[in-house]
């Protein structure tokens, strides 16, 4: 067992069939990346999995428990993060608050009122938050206003959000689009040192082939909604059917 | 200090001494001079000044921060106000327990409005506190005229029982005050031409606006403040983010609307008077305009907004055609007749298209308020002077 499971999901977008019988099984603590050509409904499998779309038939548990049915923050809480396609992050506040809230989401739940003790005061907080700066190399950037940075920098910084929370599960859907060719390299080793010393399982869509390599230990491939095939890296690499899905499609 | 940082702090003393000196600083002409009509340190509006400014304060508390525009704060000032009359009327001619209940009782009522009205954001959200709003002033103004006194409005009687001192006084409808302390009691000092006047009520609500912007500073600085920034920011972030932020936006709402109440009560504690047209969109109307002009999500900018708009409406509207005459007395006939009109237009009546006229200019031209204007000339003269270390800081400051 796995400690995603989807099972059957179905999803239509009027006459589209976005996601037809998608069966997978994400095993604990490993990397698990979804390849597949534009339009295969990666991202819609996501968005099935964190509540911004609910399937509509199939099941998806996670650690035992279906997340069909809760509300995206119940997710979370559950212990799932996730890194979108176009990033998802605080554009009006600093770099460090936009690390801080994931914190505090952590600490304090769904919902705590502290209308009274200050931001500043909360110096256990900002250390954590600093230190996961540092972790993803931003730390001169800190009171940057997250706007304004580059879209390598928003990636980053989003993945940092994700990362400070600690999950269990993290879902990253392209977390390396945009990026400069040496943050693409520090995205990899850092994704791979987190996946070997902590506790989290990942989940990475994801269009560059060397990144993928570099990180999955299982890949499963999506094609029109559907999984073609599934397979530890050196297999998929030399599968017929994964050549002829790609073909025509990069060159 | 008082839990601030250092600039926080040095904001709140400014007002402070803004407010404990305003009887001096707003009446810088002496009594009888051609410009005394700019003079605004009397009670009445400088009542009006900080009342409106804790009104304001509340109001950037819900829109400067979180980005819901509510269209009917008006209900809240207006149930404040009601509730402090029956206060002075049941219980005690003391304005204390007055404020604190219209306090309590517009926050109640603003749990409900915001319960429903949450629901929705953008225009959606705003037309329906509109809605709210009207159909509370409507209510005032008929059905519930037992308790709003109707289209005449709510008012203390010589024969209301206030079960806590009903004995003390004799024929006369007593005038609210605070332990004794009349709150139109005012001590005049006499300088020379000058005159400056201290009004009990004034300081009353001078020292609440204080607390207020106070309370406001920490709500800012503080987590749930930076919850609420975020929810600005980006709302779908905040959900995948495991926050659930209808509680956050409810509380914050009840909180703004605690602040209208506050004005409410302190309204009536100065002249006990509730009527159902201190609920009309006209007035939820003008906090937001308040807001705007003086620089939304900034701390300081509602209150100077407040004091702006309160200073057009009564000073630029008593000035009229012979007041002009006057002034442009100096220019030969023809002219001064050409002055005159066309001024006119903007003066007395035309305070409003003066206003709006500004308003206008504001938010075209200055996004951020006054308070941009007020950084974009300080830079003006900070960039004159050499400074050692700049440019290294990339951070751009969100406005305070
Ligand atoms: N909310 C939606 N409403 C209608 N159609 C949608 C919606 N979301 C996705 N689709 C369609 O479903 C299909 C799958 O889209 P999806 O975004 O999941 O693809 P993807 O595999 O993530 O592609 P890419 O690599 O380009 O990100 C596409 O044809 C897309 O147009
Ligand atoms: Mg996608």
């Amino acid at each position: 067992m796995g400690i995603l499971e989807i099972k059957d999901v179905n999803k239509r977008f009027g006459g589209l069939q976005a996601l037809g019988d998608v069966n997978l099984s994400v095993k604990q603590n490993t990397v698990h990346a979804i390849i597949g050509p534009n339009g295969a409904g990666k991202s819609t499998l996501l968005n099935c999995l964190v509540g911004k779309l609910i399937p509509d038939t199939g099941s998806v548990m996670f650690d035992g428990q279906s997340v069909l049915g809760r509300t995206p923050y119940q997710i979370n809480q559950m212990g799932i993060s996730r890194v979108f396609q176009t990033p998802e992050i605080f554009g009006d506040l600093s770099v460090i608050e936009n690390i801080m809230i994931p914190l505090f989401a952590k600490r304090d739940g769904a919902f705590r009122l502290q209308a009274i003790s200050s931001v500043d005061s909360q110096t256990e907080m900002r250390e954590r938050a600093e230190e996961m700066l540092e972790e993803v190399g931003m730390q001169d950037k800190r009171h940057m206003h997250a706007a304004s940075m580059s879209r390598g920098d928003k990636r980053r910084l989003e993945m940092a959000m994700c990362l400070i929370q600690e999950p269990r599960l993290l879902l990253l859907d392209e977390p390396t689009a945009g990026m400069a060719r040496a943050d693409t390299n520090n995205t990899i080793d850092l994704l791979k040192e987190i996946s070997s010393t902590r506790n989290i399982t990942m989940a990475i869509i994801e269009h560059d082939m060397h990144v993928v390599f570099s990180l999955a230990e299982r890949i499963t491939v999506l094609a029109q909604g559907t999984p073609l095939v599934e397979d530890t890296p050196d297999n998929i690499k030399g599968h017929p059917k994964v050549r002829e899905a790609y073909l025509g499609e990069t060159d | 200090m008082f839990g601030l940082n250092t600039k926080d702090t040095r904001l709140l003393l400014i007002v402070a001494l803004l407010v404990v000196l305003a009887p001096f600083l707003l009446n810088p002409f002496p009594e009888g001079s051609a410009l005394a009509q700019f003079n605004a340190g009397y009670p009445d509006l400088m009542q009006r000044f900080v009342i409106f400014g804790v009104f304001a304060i509340g109001f950037n508390i819900l829109f400067g921060l979180t980005g819901y525009l509510s269209f009917g704060h008006a209900a809240f000032l207006g149930a404040g106000s009601y509730a402090g009359v029956w206060m002075l009327k049941l219980l005690t001619i003391n304005v204390i327990p007055a404020i604190i209940i219209s306090t309590i009782v517009a926050g109640m009522f603003a749990l409900l409005i915001g319960f429903i009205s949450l629901r929705r954001s953008g225009i959606y959200f705003s037309i329906l506190t509109l809605a709210f709003a009207q159909m509370a002033f409507a209510l005032a103004a008929s059905v519930l005229t037992p308790i709003t006194g109707g289209e005449t409005g709510l008012q203390t009687s010589l024969n209301d029982p206030r079960i806590l001192d009903a004995a003390s006084e004799g024929g006369n409808i007593p005038a609210p005050s605070i332990f004794g302390l009349q709150m139109r009691d005012s001590f005049e000092l006499s300088v020379g031409e000058w005159l400056f006047t201290f009004n009990t009520g004034y300081y009353l609500s001078g020292i609440i606006m204080v607390l207020a912007f106070y309370v406001a500073i920490r709500i800012f600085r503080s987590p749930f403040g930076l919850m609420l920034k975020a929810i600005k920011s980006n709302q779908q972030r905040m959900h995948y983010t495991g926050v659930n932020t209808r509680p956050y936006m409810l509380a914050c709402f009840v909180i703004s609307g605690m602040y209208a109440g506050l004005a409410g009560g302190l309204m009536v504690a100065m002249d006990p008077l509730a009527g159902a047209e201190r609920m009309q969109w006209t007035a939820s109307g003008e906090v937001v305009l308040m807001t705007i002009l003086g620089g939304t999500g900034t701390l300081i900018g509602p209150v100077l907004g407040a004091g702006l708009i309160k200073y057009f409406e009564n000073i630029f509207s008593k000035i009229n055609d012979n007041l002009l005459h006057q002034w442009f007395a100096f220019l030969p006939d023809g002219m001064e007749e050409f002055m005159v009109t066309i001024i006119h237009p903007f003066i007395g009546k035309g305070w409003h298209l003066t206003l709006g006229l500004l308003f206008m200019g504001v938010v075209i031209f200055l996004p951020g308020g006054l308070v941009e204007g007020g950084q974009r000339i300080a830079r003006l003269f900070s960039r004159k002077k050499p400074s050692g270390k700049d440019g290294a800081t990339t951070r751009t400051e969100p406005a305070e």
